[in-house]
């Protein structure tokens, strides 16, 4: 099998450089993949996916009639990073989510960075996220962010850029188990040969940091308890809530399986009421408690804001992270990184307009079809209006909708994202790629090396998430620069 | 002999073993539907070869055989709801693949693997696949294909699910409650069943067993025999005639076999004494007792006092007693009372403001 018609054309290709020749940390899957013929890549192929079904390594569809399950689509092809490049980027995250978690101290207790203007202060209290209810109030260790996954992309240049920060329940980590899994069955000898990184600890690690912030007092003296709160069985990353439970060997409960009594939190067992001390949870703040929050909702716990406030229990993230991962204050991190450690940041942003700023919303405004415009608080690819490719329509409304809440509203222009061979059916051909990284915070903060790169399938298509029709790839960070 | 059980690994469970109730409930579920599949698989594959041997039969004679085997399975009604008429293929088709009967072996395979999902972070990895193997199979186009060509290979891929699924619980699942509530499971649906198979002699005899006879029926008992995959052991104690008496005996009474009522019974009342932490012969309940009265009774009663009494009615105080003894089991372990949403609400905004005005 050879790649000789792979086109990079005018994009940074991951595999090769401007010259097409292969780059160095990619010689050795090079030569292997072309070792291979057509019909034997494409057999590998088809096997890994049928023992994702079989398994069941599958996420949710909810558009489609009654939910279909559907396996994550996985290209045999492995991302390829070098240990001097993975050096510059995991520093750039610890950076990155040190600040972002002495930014959530300082919001929920003094408030500096506002009385000092870097950021505006409406801007915190017209959030969505930001819950008034958890000033002054202290978590564990001090520490909000205990699993964030972020977003990364390269641009035209090769350099990487922070495209958004997960800091609420950031999903993805058990497909790059699950896809190191398969890989290192499809290939063994090659990924022996590559002295990649392993990235099997991350459960472990994960199982860690949640102990690390366990309340002081304990509900019971075996513990402390760790639990994984999902919404249920119907939920699309339920396949990820069990399989973290399970490799952590920690229960998986829903909300109903918890209740709260005198501000503590029980689960209901066969052995009668059993205290839990951590909840590792998979809901967003809105439905942990309908005492708090949305009375309609039926997945959360009755009393688990005022048992968390209270101190005897810890919620990872804390409830309240979310205000990090807005969208308009995705465009003051470079400041905040500034203003708490004194430092620049090592991975940028994405240019960013905040339609919310008199001059910047007239700039969007005259340039909607040419820019990546976002609502501040969606995620998963929805609420998003990709200008160069819409139709008057969609611009229409996007143009009606942020003048009537600008607040809402971001724009960026669009960046070709880094291109990596993906196998097409047929052959390989170019398609875009961002990366997530698996940041924990406890103890220490530690980047799994590796992540989840996802990997946009349709042709042309600058859309990687798993919801609008994307794949991924296992992501190798070497030990060596190739 | 099968190596003893420790005597008292009721006393040695600690909080830490516990698991939530939901859990052990989808367990249990899980363990009871994938034996249902296997027991309705194996029931109307032996029937659709003993239709064979009867040539010519008329709509009436079709539907008094199939009509038993449905009632058995107790969904006669709604059955009747859908079709018109009982016969091979409006039976088969309702009791194998219909989503509206959530008894079919369709139904059971989805439910076994739905409960497998809820758990799949208690159970092994094994465990799952098996049951979403069954599962995929079932979805997929090709399970009618399958069937279309032989329902008998169709019933033995289900059997064997079944029973690789078994297998593979007792080698990958470790013995703390959960195996509890999966066997616990397992032996009741298996004894019910066992149970219901020997009742459709009476659906179609009438209580006279004694007087009988004739090719038809030997086939029949046969048959019945085969429903419960007792044909070779039977064989092994009664070499050469298959009589009513004999076959009742064996399926109700035998020691040994796997699938008799007194062994499943057995087994039921061994779980149920670990779940409830009780010593056998030890029950804390009504239901337990009249369990225990059933126990003592399989371990001490002749066939012919059980026959001469009436086979159907002892069938049915089985049924009901292992109808009991689970309903204590769930209400005990399985179940708490739903959580009233509105109360709790109400509780912890009073218990907040509260603290609110202490603080102030």
């Amino acid at each position: 099998m050879v790649l000789d018609n792979y086109l990079t054309e005018d994009f940074f290709d991951e595999m090769f450089n401007d010259g097409r020749l292969v780059r160095p940390h990619y010689k050795r899957v090079l030569d292997r993949m072309q070792s291979l013929d057509t019909e034997e890549y494409h057999r590998r192929q088809t096997a890994v996916d049928l023992s994702f079904m079989r398994s069941g390594v599958t996420f949710t569809v909810y558009n489609d009639n009654e939910g279909t399950e559907r396996i994550f689509p996985f290209d045999l092809m492995p991302r390829v990073i070098p240990a001097d490049e993975w050096a510059i980027v995991e520093k750039g995250l610890i950076q990155r989510i040190t600040a972002l978690n002495l930014f959530l101290h300082d919001l929920y207790h003094e408030q500096k960075i506002l009385k000092d203007r870097i950021i505006p202060p409406h801007y915190i209290n017209g959030a969505k996220h930001f819950r008034r209810e958890f000033m002054g109030c202290n978590v564990a260790k001090d520490i909000y962010v205990h699993i964030c996954g972020t977003d990364l992309i390269r641009g035209r240049d090769g350099g990487y850029l922070v495209l958004e920060d997960n800091l609420r329940c950031p999903s993805g980590a058990s497909y790059m188990l699950e896809n190191r899994t398969a890989l290192k069955r499809a290939f063994p000898n090659l990924y022996q040969s590559a002295n990649v990184h392993p990235v099997d600890d991350y459960p472990n690690q994960l199982r860690n940091v949640l102990q690390f912030v366990a309340p002081d007092n304990l509900g019971s003296d075996d513990g402390p308890n760790v639990v994984l709160l999902t919404p249920g069985v119907y939920n699309s990353a339920y396949f990820e809530h069990a399989f973290l439970a399970r490799q952590m060997g920690i229960p998986i409960v829903e909300g109903r399986d918890l209740v709260v009594r005198d501000a503590k939190v029980y689960m209901r067992t066969t052995a009668g009421l059993m205290p839990v001390d951590v909840i590792y949870r998979r809901i967003d703040d809105d439905f942990l408690d309908p005492s708090v929050f949305r009375p309609d909702s039926l997945l959360g716990v009755p009393g688990l804001i005022h048992a968390c406030r209270s101190g005897n229990v810890t919620l990872a993230n804390a409830v309240g992270t979310g205000i990090a991962d807005d969208k308009v204050i995705y465009y003051f991190v470079p400041k905040i990184i500034k203003y708490y450690l004194g430092e620049d940041p090592i991975l940028p942003n994405v240019e960013t307009y905040l339609a919310s700023e008199p001059s910047d919303r007239a700039f969007i405004l005259d340039n909607l079809a040419k820019l990546v415009v976002k609502s501040a608080n969606e995620a998963g690819g929805y609420g998003m209006l990709m200008g160069p490719w819409a139709s008057s329509e969609e611009i229409e409304t996007f143009r009606k909708n942020i003048i009537a809440d600008p607040r809402n509203f971001i724009a960026q222009p669009p960046i070709s994202l880094s291109r990596h061979p993906t196998w097409c059916g047929e052959d390989f051909e170019g398609r875009h790629v961002d990366l997530r990284p698996y940041i924990l915070y406890g103890d220490k903060i530690s980047v799994t090396p590796g992540g989840l790169t996802r990997v946009a399938l349709r042709k042309g298509s600058l859309v990687v998430n798993s919801s609008q029709g994307g794949g991924s790839k296992d992501t190798w960070v070497l030990r060596d620069n190739g | 002999m099968s190596a003893p059980l420790p005597a008292n690994s009721h006393a040695t469970r600690r909080s830490s073993e516990a698991m939530l109730s939901r859990v052990a409930n989808s367990l249990y579920w899980m363990s009871r539907y994938i034996e249902r599949a296997e027991n309705i698989a194996r029931l109307l594959d032996v029937n659709l070869q003993l239709m064979l041997d009867f040539v010519n039969l008329d709509d009436q004679q079709l539907k008094e055989h199939w009509l038993p085997i449905l009632r058995s399975a107790g969904d006669e009604e709604l059955f009747f709801k859908h079709h018109d008429q009982a016969n091979s293929t409006t039976v088969t088709e309702f009791m194998t693949f219909s989503e509206e009967n959530p008894n079919s072996v369709l139904s059971c395979i989805f439910s076994a693997r739905e409960n497998a999902r809820q758990v799949r972070d208690q159970i092994s990895g094994e465990m799952f696949e098996t049951l979403n193997e069954a599962y995929l199979f079932l979805k997929s186009k090709n399970a009618r294909a399958v069937w279309n060509s032989g329902a008998h290979e169709f019933y033995e891929q289900i059997k064997k699910y079944s029973h690789l699924f078994q297998g593979l619980t007792d080698a990958t699942f470790s013995r703390v409650d959960g195996y509890e509530f999966i066997q616990f499971g397992k032996f009741l649906e298996r004894a019910d069943k066992t149970s219901r198979i020997l009742d459709i002699k009476y659906h179609i005899l009438l209580p006279s067993v004694f007087d009988v006879g004739g090719a038809v029926d030997a086939a029949q008992w046969q048959a019945l025999l085969r429903s419960a995959s007792a044909m070779e052991a039977y064989r092994r104690f009664h070499p050469a005639d298959v009589t009513p008496a004999k076959v009742a005996e064996f399926l109700i009474l035998s020691d040994t076999f796997p699938r008799s009522i007194r062994y499943c019974v057995n087994r039921v009342d061994h779980y149920h004494h670990l779940l409830a932490e009780t010593q056998s012969d030890e029950y804390y309940s009504q239901e337990g007792e009249d369990f225990g009265k059933l126990v003592a009774d399989l371990r001490t009663l002749t066939i012919k006092q059980i026959l001469s009494s009436g086979l159907h009615e002892f069938m049915q105080r089985v049924q009901s007693d292992l109808d009991h003894i689970d309903d204590f089991i769930y209400q005990t372990f399985m179940y708490h009372p739903p959580i009233d949403l509105e109360a709790e609400i109400r509780l912890h905004q009073q218990e907040m403001q509260q603290q609110q005005k202490k603080s102030a």
